[in-house]
């Protein structure tokens, strides 16, 4: 069977501050210059190795898993899944 | 009255509330380790603090699907008290015995220090016996302890009464400044509509002898009391 690459992104939503994202933006970039950048959220990843048929399938499979182990909190979280082409 | 304090790879504040619960206040208790832990074998349960599972993917998360929090699942249906401290509290969210979410403090820093806390109601059974309005000394020591819940979820939260401590300053008032994590409505501890499952991230274990607080006082004492009583 083939494999897949999906990738998950998981980010606070709008409502749910991320101090490390503000703290980037100003300690870092905005004091360094960068001014035209005005804002940084940060986030996890996570990138899975997944035997599938197909890429949809590889995409359905890990959006069941991640809604079914929580792997985000829906009450602060997005989550965005994306199947990457096939694994050579 | 039987207590189980149930241990996950990383509890790390397991024995302070088995010493406290224990050789302070004369309660039956059992340490468990998670895998072993049956409903049936006690009358109350505390997820204690710590690092389980190394806070990987979110804190609390791994913890919420052990074996264990189904049985502490089917124990919150009977109605039997369940506290959870700190990363107790944390797994309780994840496991969707409590609502909202934990998030990584908003200074971005682990924060360990002394707090006051305010007792915001006595509509539950672990806070029956300490006045509303009252202020608590205990202390903090984590890193995601931001309380956050939609616009929706806070309201209900209060117009049901679930908040039960809130972080404050000397004068009871509900500041910045007394808030340590950014905590939304500086919540410090909320209860399940049930009002048998409380989850706090103030330590009352780290605050019941008199000799370990700096104010002299043992003010988690009467919280741990209260949650043995019910």
């Amino acid at each position: 069977m083939p494999s897949f690459v999906v990738e998950i992104v998981i980010e606070n939503k709008k409502m749910a501050r991320d101090p490390e994202g503000e703290t980037i933006t100003t300690e870092l970039i905005n004091r360094e210059g960068f001014s035209a950048i005005k804002s940084v959220r940060t986030g996890k990843y996570l990138r899975l190795l997944v035997e599938a048929a197909d890429k949809e399938e590889a995409e359905q499979l890990v959006t069941r898993m991640s809604n079914a182990l929580r792997i985000f909190n829906p009450v602060v979280h997005t989550c965005n899944i994306r199947a990457k082409s096939e694994v050579e | 009255m039987k207590v189980a304090v149930i241990q996950f790879p990383g509890s790390n504040c397991d024995l302070d509330v088995f010493h406290v619960l224990r050789n302070v206040l004369g309660v039956e208790v059992d340490l468990v380790w998670h895998r072993s832990f049956e409903a049936e074998d006690c009358d109350a349960a505390v997820l204690p603090g710590g690092f389980s599972y190394g806070d990987y993917l979110r804190a609390g998360i791994i913890a919420a699907h052990s074996p264990a929090m189904r049985h502490v699942k089917e124990m919150a249906k009977q109605g039997k008290p369940i506290i959870g401290i700190c990363n107790g509290f944390q797994i309780l969210i994840e496991s969707g015995l409590l609502p909202g979410a934990l998030l990584r403090n908003q200074g971005m820093m682990f924060i360990c220090k002394w707090v006051k806390l305010k007792v915001e109601t006595e509509n539950n059974p672990f806070t029956k016996a300490t006045a509303k309005g009252t202020i608590l000394d205990m202390p903090i020591a984590h890193a995601e302890g931001r309380y956050v819940n939609e616009p929706e979820g806070l309201r209900q939260l209060h117009e049901n009464d679930q908040v039960v401590f809130t972080y404050t300053n000397t004068q009871g008032n509900l500041t910045e400044e007394g808030n340590p994590n950014g905590s939304m409505d500086c919540i410090a501890g909320i209860c399940n509509l049930e009002r048998n499952v409380l989850g706090l991230m103030p330590h009352p274990e780290r605050a019941s002898e008199s000799i370990l607080s700096p104010f002299s006082d043992n003010d988690g004492l009467q919280i741990l009391r209260a949650f043995t009583e019910m």
